[in-house]
């Protein structure tokens, strides 16, 4: 079984959040990167596939020399080969066909990645590459289970599941409970120095978007407090004052 | 510009978001000219309820009364909407951001070569080209996007244009789908959803309850709560961890992300994960026995106090106000 794993490389979910160059750019300043939570969800659930039923896990960046690292962790984490498409994945059209183009020509039989990058938060790569590819794209997925030739898998939609069964190959967009996100191990870590990491350059540059600039939210005002003997103030500042209830 | 709105339904009601949805396309259509046409599946939505999309501002409604439609299949709701958009001549597909949504408008995006902007905060600016406002760093910042070609297909947040509901009845017309034995390749064996709940994505008022609340068999009050201010009910990310609660609850930043009226935050310390899922709020309430907890700086109005005391004092104010 051949697995790809599609991987984001972004900032830590703690970051805060800040722009330069007039607003044209992210301010990398002090900003630890890592692999998207999303991504390492899926990335977990190759892995533990590789262990129960036996797989090739290949991940995929599309990125600039500066993800390698984060690559690299990916690789210590367990999977086994990685390519990085030489680009900045600005466009989700973009990324999308690069990916499509290396699952072509590796007949995987199943493309995991999460269900969106948490940096610009589209959602949209793991549809865009089941079309492109004419197979099935399912995201939000929080179970998934191979017997066979058919895949298992739970998705979350609106206050609930649903559960579903199809054919490989077919892309998930995962997320949590899918798998526990794995921490790399020493031995790990040391393997992944020598794994295989091929860079490649895109194989077309059709961007359908483009960023003409950030801004951040407005600041909140400072909270007002409501004293605990009081519970009344509060429901009478949420009727009169915000006027929300 | 000639807008198709792509609308959902739950429990045999339109959503409030789709109504939204068809709410933007009338904004586009009055500033931009062209119409407005709403498309809607299944059988579970009666005559009624389908003429009323027309409230929200559609000119006319497409039905597509397959009750094979009545389960979320990606690829044949993709189909669909690639043919509806054109067989209208629709240049605009605007839709919801849900978890149909979201999944559908990718695959639509490359079967109609249109691009596609997700997140969109709020009307566009086309005064040079087309550029969407969209939310990103899961609502950390904004990103003003330029999106080029022929055909767009906008995925909303919620709340980015204000509900019309003063518009006239729609006529509806059923629409012939053309679908195949592919489009139908994924079985859908179970669906569990809580029925009669209000959606945590689409509710105006969320109650939300953390670690403080000490276990799962202190969540009567958070529900009691809930059903007084007719709130959907939610919770932090350890809770859905333990299982005191079901993951569809979770908001954060691997969780749901909401943006209702009335955020109120019960014994959660508002560790910045979870912020990044609350952070659209219009109004955040804390409740917090600790008056240092983090989340109080995020707050509008804030309790420093002990939930089990100060929960039941609300509810009973609530229902004497």
């Amino acid at each position: 079984m051949k697995i790809l794993v599609c991987i984001t490389h972004v900032p830590d979910t703690t970051s805060k959040i800040a722009f330069t160059d007039n607003n044209t750019q992210f301010d990398k300043t002090g900003v630890q990167y890592i692999i998207g939570p999303y991504d390492d969800y899926a990335l977990a659930r190759a892995v533990e596939l590789k262990e129960s039923n036996g797989a090739s896990v290949t991940v995929l960046n599309v990125g600039e020399a500066e993800t390698e690292p984060t690559i690299r962790k990916a690789l210590a984490i367990g999977a086994d080969e990685a390519i990085r498409i030489n680009a900045f994945p600005s466009d989700s059209y973009f990324v999308a066909r690069q990916i499509a183009n290396v699952a072509k020509e590796g007949n995987y039989d199943m493309i995991l990645m999460g269900r969106e990058s948490i940096d610009f938060n589209g959602g949209q790569v793991h549809g865009m590459v089941g079309e492109l590819l004419n197979i099935p794209s399912i995201s939000p997925v929080m179970k998934l289970e191979i017997e066979g030739s058919t895949a298992k898998m739970a998705r979350e939609i609106e206050g609930g599941k649903e559960q579903l069964e199809m054919s490989l190959p077919f892309v998930a967009g995962c997320q949590e409970p899918i798998a526990e996100w794995k921490i790399p191990n020493m031995r790990g870590i040391m393997s992944a120095r020598t794994k295989p990491l091929n860079v490649v350059e895109p194989f077309e540059d059709d961007k359908r978007s483009e960023v003409v600039s950030f801004s951040l939210p407005a600041e909140k005002g400072s909270v007002k407090m409501v004293d605990s003997e009081n519970v009344g103030e509060l429901v009478d500042l949420l009727k009169n004052e915000a006027k929300v209830i | 510009m000639s807008v198709l709105v792509f609308v959902e339904s739950d429990e045999g009601k339109v959503k409030k978001s789709s109504l939204e949805a068809v709410s933007y396309g009338y904004q586009l259509k009055n500033s931009l000219g062209g119409s407005v046409t709403a498309i809607a599946f299944g059988t579970e939505l009666d005559d009624a309820e389908l003429a009323d999309i027309g409230k929200a501002g559609a000119e006319k409604v497409l039905h597509v009364a397959d009750s094979k439609f009545n389960q979320g299949i990606i690829q044949a709701y993709a189909t669909v909407l690639a043919q509806a958009m054109d067989q209208t001549g629709a240049n605009t597909l605007v839709l919801a951001k849900s978890s149909l949504g979201d999944a559908v408008a990718a695959r639509v995006a490359i079967k109609t070569n249109a691009t596609l902007a997700s997140n969109i905060v709020e009307l566009p600016d086309t005064s040079n080209g087309f550029e969407v406002k969209r939310s990103i760093y899961t609502g950390k910042a904004f990103a003003t996007v330029s999106l080029n070609g022929e055909k767009r297909i906008l995925a909303l947040k919620k709340n980015a244009v204000d509900l019309k509901e003063d518009g006239e009845a729609a006529n509806v017309e059923q629409f012939a789908a053309n679908v195949e034995d592919n489009d139908f390749g994924v079985n859908i064996t179970a669906t569990e959803k809580a029925t009669g709940d209000v959606l945590l994505p689409e509710a105006d008022i969320v109650v939300s309850g953390g670690r403080g609340l000490k276990g799962p068999e202190n969540w009567g009050m958070i529900e009691e709560l809930a059903k007084v201010l007719g709130a959907a009910t939610g919770c932090s990310k350890p809770v859905s961890d333990m299982d005191w609660r079901p993951h569809h609850e979770h908001v954060g930043q691997t969780g749901i992300k909401v943006a209702p009226s009335l955020y109120i935050a019960i014994g959660i310390s508002g560790a910045i994960q979870h912020l990044a899922g609350v952070n659209s709020s219009k109004i955040i309430v804390v409740i917090n026995k600790d008056a240092d907890a983090p989340f109080f700086k995020a707050a509008d109005y804030g309790i420093a106090g002990d939930a089990f005391e100060v929960v039941p004092k609300l509810i009973e104010a609530l229902k004497t106000s």
